[in-house]
């Protein structure tokens, strides 16, 4: 600790920190523009100045940068200087010389940080009376705006697009005051987490396209706190909402989880909830016809019709809320509760989940993974199944670095520094996979093997830290070298970590991985171990508990049960489709219970309109077995008081207490939590991921909107000038109204959206932390339902498979996962559709050439005997005898992984 | 420059010269006019410690124009068994201030002069490679500088085991593309990377974390040339050379440019003073042109009066004039000239060389360069004075990322202080216009 003196007043801070991050974590207002709490200090936009004085006596002192300028021990500092105002202030006029001040037009007003800094330090007023330069913009595809005349030329894209996210199409070109911030040509950026640049840009340079064509003002949107539904990382999101459609994602501040940043998919995926073809109004399905109906009479008819099923089964889903799940195995019994899992998918969770609560190892947050300075990933392609961590292992790879810098007395935040020091210098990061991955560039060693050679790797990896781990008969001389080398990194690491999870689709290298994480433990080590996992809320199912749709088509195959309830679940991306017709056209009754507008939906005799997310309270649980509550962000009816979208749960709860003809007992969200929470043990901790509804802040419940939200009045003149009053939020402590409690002074960890007077872009975000970067200062939100065993006796996997044989005949299925394409709800995203992956079969060249196959020619891949045609993509990485199927894509199989498939050429297109 | 006699003794930088007859510089030649035996000396009698020492003692000062110490700015490597496998010496000759030609002198003429001082200087601080950072116009240069390090090499004054000492450097002739920025050390280092020639945050320094992170000397062309004589003859006789005209050692390469009668550049005792060199090596101002004021050294120095030619040319002296020495190559300005054009021009190099790193320079200069546009063209308005003066504060040292703004501040602040009225004439009162028009 060092106590500084800023304009007179002692203030204690970290010495090890700059002023500017000191200055701020203190409450003080300092302009900025280059530095940003997660990329440092680099001193180029000259906006944070302040003076500093020799001593206590000094009185004329000098102007420093607070952002390169440490605050150290007795420093002397003034923000309130005169000449340190006038300097801040030129530095917004100089800015200001090119910047076109169309902030009436421009995307970002509203929430802009150029306009923020401009009202701080004061520049009012422009002498410059010349011409601005002006710049072509790039089309840079779906998903970012370019306008390049606004730039400010605060280096922070290049800066968070190269060192951050480790993209390589992005640079600036010129020099003086022409820089360009673009791309070499227009294209769509190669980065998985492109969108943050829309953040990171302080002015709008970089927008959100996806907003732009229905657009409105960041204090004319309706925010919640809200977890992104796209992968199992959970991070945290503030979707806005205008009009009843969901405009806009914006990153939610996490200190455990996201931080700052988002990937594409979670940012731009959320195109589904505006779809025209959801389904809004409840019907009942009478031959083709699509009969409408009103809640009670839908409700008593689905009720009528179930009453007839001698018994009735229902299947959960992974994308659904752990409340919907529970309400469902709750009304049916735990007997006819499925998890909605394909069989081979539940098999895969369930371990996850074993070795979890069984191992000595802990599952790390995104903070714990960057902070790891030796990872082994095994089998798993995390850039595309859990984005977010594929970045956060960007900045694990940098730890040598900041080790080699604080050898040479430099800080971390001083970001060029401990660059220049480091050049290719990284913690090693060793990669065992499939094909390549996305983060092959900063890995010591990354490695093409099927999964059986993945898994008898990470076997040998456990034995050669702790020999009485099983060994591995027959390793390759390569091989056996290599697990050495990894044991040996693993070993020699403060913090090790171990990746893997459901995506690889093989238990072994799961088991594998567990034992490495093991013997670490046994070495005293404190590994920890991150398994992905499929889904938004696969672990909050497992947890519940239940079988999988395999099992549940059974019991309608043989005709044990004939009623059948489908929650938030396409089961035909679960299991065989001719199954599936086979085992519905058997039962009487299927009830479906969806937002979107599904094959299963379309098989519905009795159809419920879901909220999604944004419609909708619950708790979702993610990979790292964090429960963590989102929060309704509309109320659809107010717009369209024809549409009756309820949150699964409640329709589930309507439709329970309608069959048995009783009055609800609950109808809140907090009293089915509650029962949650004390039906299921392992799930008690949901109950601490929010305070209940009846929580208030200075007595007041919690702001959605804005204090400028306008335009409410007349929000419904279409439908009438009378204006009702707003919705009424039962579930929660939120309202659905800009009055209520708003901004940082209270700390809070469920914000909606990020403001903080005079603070209106993400930036504002520093007003909420406990330090710049750091906490909320509430804590962060959720609340984590796993911990490690650490007191547990190892044990270890012993299953060690046979090494991978290439076979003549047949090839083995590798699933192939795609940022866009792989998640089922994304792909309905208008944004992302021309970034989908189409359908391909992807072959290693040997194996092409061996089988006479040409790049894009039609390959028959018959698997589980049925046969598809698709175009073959040769893969350089691939290895022999594996074919690739990319996983999740609509036209694919949706069962992959461990299955053998054959190969004929298809017939000329 | 032929008028004076030089011999080894008394012009350690270009004796060589007259020696040549004409003829271009070869290894031969050069071995016989002393060449490489200050490398044999160093290696065969002195530790790389004692070279540095001897530099030290020598009192060599930067020649780049900032004039630190070499032998300060080398103490600061590592050396021993702490040091890294890697350390670089790189030679700093992106000479492109303007009015400055100095350094072309010594590497088009004496290119193997530059490559022994280079080797003794890597020996010194144990560097495995070095490297010529040339501005890219000096193609002449870079291809003799390239052949004489042909020759060393095939010598065995270069490559592993130079003369049997167990140490051994390559040395690289590397041309610039053409920024001013990369006379800056640290963008030069960055260049040399082939990143953007931004200059780099200090600390760390380039000593300790330089060129790929290991431990870099960046030293400019005429101090490195100065070392072969300092560790022949010592560091006494080398702060002899100066004759009591400055408490600064050795000589130093003076020139000037503009309307002289001979323009040119000479190698005289440091602290000659800036009559002598217009007056006696210029020839004095050129028939019907009068002295308006003069900078001492390059673009980037304040303005000089008439009043100020009989101050001695060394860093102290001219600094408390309230200017810069800098490369030591004048450029007088006229009295036919117009001051507001002369340093609108020199701002408009500036602005144009500025790398975009920081606000105040990026967007500062130019908005400096459309001001005095108007000023030039009599358009200039009330408040434009003011702004002027804020620039010249805000874009000072320490406010800056590096010294180019600074520098560019120099020559305007100068001269807005000795030609005050020029600048005022230049602007109009669009009140007192208006009211004239009626």
């Amino acid at each position: 600790m060092a106590t500084i003196f800023v304009d007179g007043k002692p203030f204690e801070v970290d010495g090890a920190d700059n002023l500017l991050r000191a200055c701020l974590s203190l409450g003080l207002d300092v302009p900025y523009f280059c530095w940003h709490p997660a990329l440092g200090s680099v001193g180029a936009c000259r906006a944070c100045a302040v003076k500093q004085y020799a001593n206590a006596d000094d009185k004329r002192g000098r102007i420093v940068m607070s952002c390169m300028t440490p605050s150290t021990d007795n420093s002397y500092i003034s923000i309130d200087d005169d000449e340190a105002k006038e300097f801040r202030k030129s530095v917004l006029e100089w800015l200001m010389t090119n910047h076109p001040h169309d902030c009436p037009v421009c995307e970002e007003g509203g929430h802009c940080h150029l306009q923020d800094m401009t009202v701080m330090a004061g520049h009012n007023q422009r002498r410059y009376r010349y011409t601005k330069r002006t710049h072509q913009n790039q089309d840079l595809g779906p998903f970012i705006n370019h306008e390049m005349n606004r730039c400010i030329a605060c280096y922070r894209c290049v800066r968070y697009y190269k060192d951050y996210a480790g993209g390589e199409d992005l640079g600036v070109y010129g020099a003086h005051e022409n820089l360009y911030f673009g791309r070499e040509t227009d294209g769509v950026f190669e980065n998985e987490f492109s969108g943050n640049l829309i953040e990171v840009c302080p002015t709008g340079v970089f927008t959100d396209r996806t907003h732009s064509e229905r657009y409105n003002r960041k204090w004319d949107m309706q925010f919640a706190p809200s977890v992104c539904q796209q992968c199992s990382v959970g991070c945290n999101i503030s979707p806005g909402e205008r009009y009843g459609e969901l405009r806009r994602i914006e990153n939610r501040y996490h200190g455990e989880i996201n931080h700052y940043f988002l990937c594409d998919r979670g940012r731009f995926g959320h195109g589904y909830v505006n779809r025209d073809d959801r389904p809004r109004q409840p019907w009942q399905r009478i031959g083709q016809e699509k009969n409408i109906l009103d809640v009670d009479g839908v409700l008593d008819a689905a009720a009528d019709a179930l009453r007839e099923c001698k018994r009735i089964i229902g299947i959960g889903s992974p994308r659904a809320s752990v409340e919907t799940n529970f309400a469902l195995q709750q009304w049916l019994g735990a007997d006819n509760f499925f998890s909605g899992t394909s069989a081979a998918k539940q098999a895969l969770v369930e371990q996850a989940l074993v070795i979890l609560q069984n191992s000595p190892a802990r599952t790390p947050s995104l903070r714990d993974i960057e902070r790891a300075d030796a990872v082994f990933i095994l089998g798993e392609d995390v850039t595309q199944t859990a984005p977010r961590i594929a970045l956060a292992l960007r900045q694990a790879v940098k730890n040598k670095g900041l080790q080699m810098a604080a050898a040479n007395k430099i800080s971390e935040w001083q970001a060029a520094g401990v660059k220049d020091i480091a050049q290719n210098e990284k913690s090693p990061l060793f990669i065992a996979s499939f094909a390549d991955t996305r983060l092959d560039d900063v890995a010591e060693v990354s490695t093409r093997l099927a999964s059986d050679d993945i898994a008898r790797l990470g076997f040998a990896v456990a034995h050669n830290i702790d020999s009485s781990a099983p060994a591995v008969n027959g390793l390759s001389a390569e091989q056996t070298t290599l697990a050495k080398r990894i044991a040996e990194a693993l070993l020699a690491a403060e913090k090790p970590l171990i990746i893997s999870g459901t995506g690889c689709a093989s238990i072994a290298i799961m088991q594998a991985s567990a034992n490495i994480a093991t013997a670490l433990h046994a070495k005293d080590k404190k590994a920890e171990i991150a398994l992905c996992q499929p889904e938004v809320n696969s672990v909050g199912v497992a947890m519940l508990g239940g079988d999988s749709v395999e099992k549940a088509l059974a019991l309608l195959e043989s005709g044990e049960a004939d009623g059948v309830v489908v929650v938030e679940n396409n089961i035909y991306r679960r299991a065989d489709a001719e199954r599936i017709e086979a085992a519905l056209a058997k039962a009487k009754v299927l009830v479906v219970i969806d937002h979107q507008q599904t094959p299963t939906v379309t098989k519905a005799n009795f159809v419920f309109p879901a909220g999604s997310f944004a419609e909708s309270d619950g708790t979702v649980i993610n990979m790292e077995g964090r429960a963590q509550r989102y929060f309704q962000v509309y109320e659809p009816a107010y717009y369209h008081p024809d549409w009756k979208i309820n949150e699964s749960w409640r329709w589930i709860y309507a439709l329970h207490t309608s069959i048995e003809r009783r009055m609800a007992c609950w109808t809140q969200f907090d009293e089915i939590t509650q029962l949650c929470a004390e039906s299921v043990p392992a799930l008690a901790g949901i109950l601490g991921t929010s305070p209940n509804a009846s929580y208030r802040m200075q007595g007041l419940k919690i702001a959605r909107a804005p204090r400028r939200y306008s335009g409410r009045t007349a929000m419904r003149a279409n439908l009438s000038v009378h204006e009702p009053r707003v919705s009424q939020d039962s579930d929660s402590a939120l309202t659905f109204s800009m009055e209520g409690y708003g901004g940082p002074n209270e700390p809070a960890s469920f914000v909606p959206f990020a403001w903080a007077p005079g603070w209106n872009s993400p930036q504002a975000w520093t007003k909420f932390q406990d330090e710049v970067g750091g906490h909320l200062r509430s804590g962060d939100s959720g609340v984590r339902l796993i911990e490690p065993k650490t007191d547990a006796v190892a044990k270890y996997f012993t299953a060690v498979p046979e090494a991978f044989v290439v076979r003549e005949d047949e090839w083995r299925v590798a699933p192939m996962y795609h940022l866009f394409g792989s998640d089922e709800l994304s792909v309905l995203a208008p944004a992302v559709k021309t970034m989908v992956a189409h359908a391909y079969v992807s072959l290693s060249r040997v194996d092409a050439a061996r089988l006479k196959m040409a790049e894009n020619s039609l390959v028959k891949v018959t698997l589980a005997n049925r046969t598809y045609s698709l175009r073959l993509q040769i893969s350089e990485s691939l290895t022999q005898g594996l074919v690739g199927l990319p996983a999740g894509i609509p036209g694919m199989p949706p069962i992959l992984g461990h299955a053998y498939a054959q190969l004929a050429k298809g017939s000329a297109a | 420059m032929n008028a004076i006699f030089k011999s080894a003794e008394t012009h350690p930088l270009t004796w060589r010269m007259d020696k040549l007859n004409g003829e271009l510089l070869n290894l031969k030649t050069y071995e016989s006019l002393e060449g490489f035996s200050a490398l044999r000396k160093a290696i065969k009698d002195m530790s790389p410690q004692d070279v540095q020492q001897t530099v030290k003692d020598a009192n060599l000062r930067g020649r780049g124009g900032a004039g630190f110490p070499a032998g300060i700015k080398w103490s600061l490597v590592p050396m021993g068994d702490a040091a890294p496998k890697h350390k670089y010496l790189v030679c700093n000759a992106d000479e492109m201030e303007p009015g400055t030609f100095k350094d072309r002198l010594l590497m088009e003429q004496l290119p193997h002069q530059l490559v022994e001082a280079m080797i003794v200087a890597g020996y010194a601080l144990q560097v495995s490679k070095a490297y010529i950072f040339l501005r890219g116009e000096y193609v002449v240069a870079a291809e003799r500088l390239n052949n004489a390090i042909a020759e060393a090499k095939a010598a065995g004054y270069l490559g592993d085991n130079i003369l049997g000492s167990g140490w051994g450097m390559e040395l690289f002739v590397h041309t610039g593309a053409g920024r001013y920025i990369c006379g800056e050390e640290t963008a030069l280092i960055n260049s040399l990377e082939g990143r953007r020639a931004n200059p780099r945050a200090k600390p760390p320094f380039p000593q300790i974390s330089g060129l790929w992170g290991k431990p870099t000397v960046v030293n400019n062309v005429e101090t490195l040339v100065n070392i072969p004589a300092i560790i022949l003859r010592g560091g006494e006789w080398f702060k002899s050379l100066s004759q009591g005209k400055s408490p600064d050692a050795g000589t130093k390469l003076y020139g000037i440019s503009g309307r002289v009668k001979r323009t040119g550049v000479w190698e005289l005792p440091i602290g000659t003073t800036a009559r002598e060199i217009l007056e006696v090596h210029g020839g004095g101002m050129q028939d019907g042109y009068e002295l308006m004021c003069w900078l001492p050294g390059g673009a980037s120095t304040d303005f000089l009066l008439p009043e100020h030619l009989d101050l001695a040319m060394d860093y102290d002296t001219i600094g408390k004039a309230g200017s810069r020495m800098g490369t030591g190559l004048i450029m007088v300005v006229d009295n036919k000239q117009n001051i507001i054009s002369v340093v609108r021009n020199l701002e408009q190099f500036f602005a144009r060389e500025s790398c975009g790193w920081c606000t105040p320079c990026r967007d500062g200069l130019p908005w400096t360069v459309k001001v005095l546009q108007s000023i030039e063209r009599g358009e200039g308005r009330p408040g434009d004075m003011e702004m002027l003066e804020q620039t010249t504060r805000f874009l000072g040292p320490g406010k800056t990322f590096c010294a180019h703004a600074p520098g560019a501040m120099e020559p305007l602040q100068s001269a807005m202080k000795f030609f005050r009225g020029e600048f005022e004439r230049g602007i109009v009162d669009v009140v007192k216009k208006a009211e004239q028009a009626g």
